[in-house]
């Protein structure tokens, strides 16, 4: 059983530890949907739907798992699990906003391959977390994943209108400006131990 | 992106098996040319010799599972075909885990959760769906191993990089002097973003320059 307090667990999934800048958990949509701040936000507004469900799922999972004795399965069915979650979200969004339907595209089924979705159920695992603890765990990770995606939006829209080099230009830039982004994530080390 | 895209589809005339291997290393290079796996590559990429074993992980079950995906793609019907897809990967990716675990506990460790993440890796799931879906298993193997190989060598060319500017050492043999100052920032996570910017660099210089004439 771990014991790590709720703000600890929080504040070190959303900043000191954040997916993307420092696991790089998640960096396909991170690349590819970060160039509207619209679509940004409504895009981590899904991740962390996701997150959120499938964190819940993968805890019932690993305890059946164990009950079972079959740890081997672990993996298949959590991909499983997220797979069918992320076809849920996609027929509900649809069904919702056919606009924002058409803005996420293909990064909407794409959320299955999202390493941030299984990288958090398989962290959650393995540092034992109760299923409130999981919980929190999943809101952190989510809303660090949005905060990442969001600052990224804002400074690529406003890179929009700068003289780029034309080798630089495209995914090059794009890294350049995340390797920045996670130096200054750097700075909240130390933060909620 | 759409760009990259429509070259793939582009190319009518029937390649050869050889030009299937040489396409992966270079012209279609999954890390530098399509951007596709980027999460274990900034994230293992830190020594060498992380970068080369996960980089082996992948394109074993790459190989593996266009193997198994082109021999199957007959049978597997085209509504359910993406989750089966997934759950052939998943298959050679549990495989993998236990036998990295099996041959060396440290490895394993310093790898950690990113041999299970090789399941989401974007470059298997797009080789299984883009190639090995349509194509013969001759083929596809030659695919796997092109692509598989191109995987490795990039990784190698940041872990190399990250680790002898970081670390001052190639697989941890010593190569600069003592009074070398480390670069610490090239094996903090920042490092690999940059790393990987300045490889992409390297290679758009090139093709500007291709265009240009």
């Amino acid at each position: 059983m771990n014991t790590e307090s709720y703000w600890s667990i929080f504040i070190n999934a959303s900043l000191v530890n954040n997916f993307v800048l420092a696991y790089f958990l998640g960096i396909c949509p991170f690349l590819g949907v970060s160039g509207k701040m619209e679509t940004a936000t409504k895009m981590g507004g899904a991740v962390t739907f996701v997150m959120l469900i499938s964190s819940i799922c993968a805890y019932g999972i690993h305890a059946l798992l164990v009950a079972i004795d079959a740890p081997f399965l672990q993996l298949i069915s959590y991909i499983v699990v997220i797979a069918s979650t992320v076809q849920l979200v996609e027929m509900f969004i649809k069904k919702m906003s056919p606009t924002l339907f058409r803005a996420l595209g293909i990064f909407l089924p794409l959320i299955t391959t999202n390493c941030a979705i299984l990288g958090l159920a398989l962290f959650q695992t393995n540092k034992a977390y109760s299923l409130s603890q999981s919980l929190v765990y999943a809101l952190g990770a989510g809303i660090g994943f949005t905060l990442a995606l969001i600052l990224m939006a804002g400074i690529r829209e406003q890179l929009e209108f700068a003289e780029v080099p034309d080798v630089v230009k495209g995914t090059a830039l794009t890294l350049l400006v995340a390797g920045i982004l996670s130096l200054m994530f750097m700075g909240f080390s130390g933060l909620g131990s | 992106m759409s760009t990259r895209i429509t070259n793939n589809t582009d190319k009518k005339a029937e390649p050869s098996s050889t030009d299937e291997f040489i396409k992966g290393l270079w012209r279609e290079n999954p890390v530098f040319v399509q951007v596709l796996g980027m999460c274990p590559v900034l994230a293992v990429s830190n020594t060498a010799q992380n970068a080369l074993a996960m980089g082996l992980a992948t394109a074993f079950v790459l190989l593996m599972s266009n193997i198994l995906v082109a021999s199957l793609r007959n049978f597997i019907p085209k509504q359910v075909r993406i989750a089966s897809f997934i759950l052939i990967i998943a298959t050679f990716v549990t495989i993998v885990d236990y036998a990295i675990q099996a041959i060396s506990v440290d490895l394993h460790k310093n790898l950690g959760a990113f041999i299970s993440l090789i399941v989401v890796n974007c470059l298997i799931l797009s080789r299984a769906e883009a190639f090995a879906s349509k194509n013969t298993i001759g083929k596809s193997i030659m695919d796997a191993l092109g692509m598989g190989v191109g995987f490795v060598l990039a990784l190698f060319c940041l872990g190399a990089v990250r680790e002898l500017l970081g670390n001052g050492s190639l697989f941890d043999v010593a190569i600069f002097p003592e009074s070398f100052q480390e670069w610490i920032i090239m094996i903090l996570p920042a490092g690999g973003f940059f790393t990987l910017a300045l490889w992409l660099i390297v290679f758009n210089y090139f093709k500007v320059k291709k265009a240009k004439g």
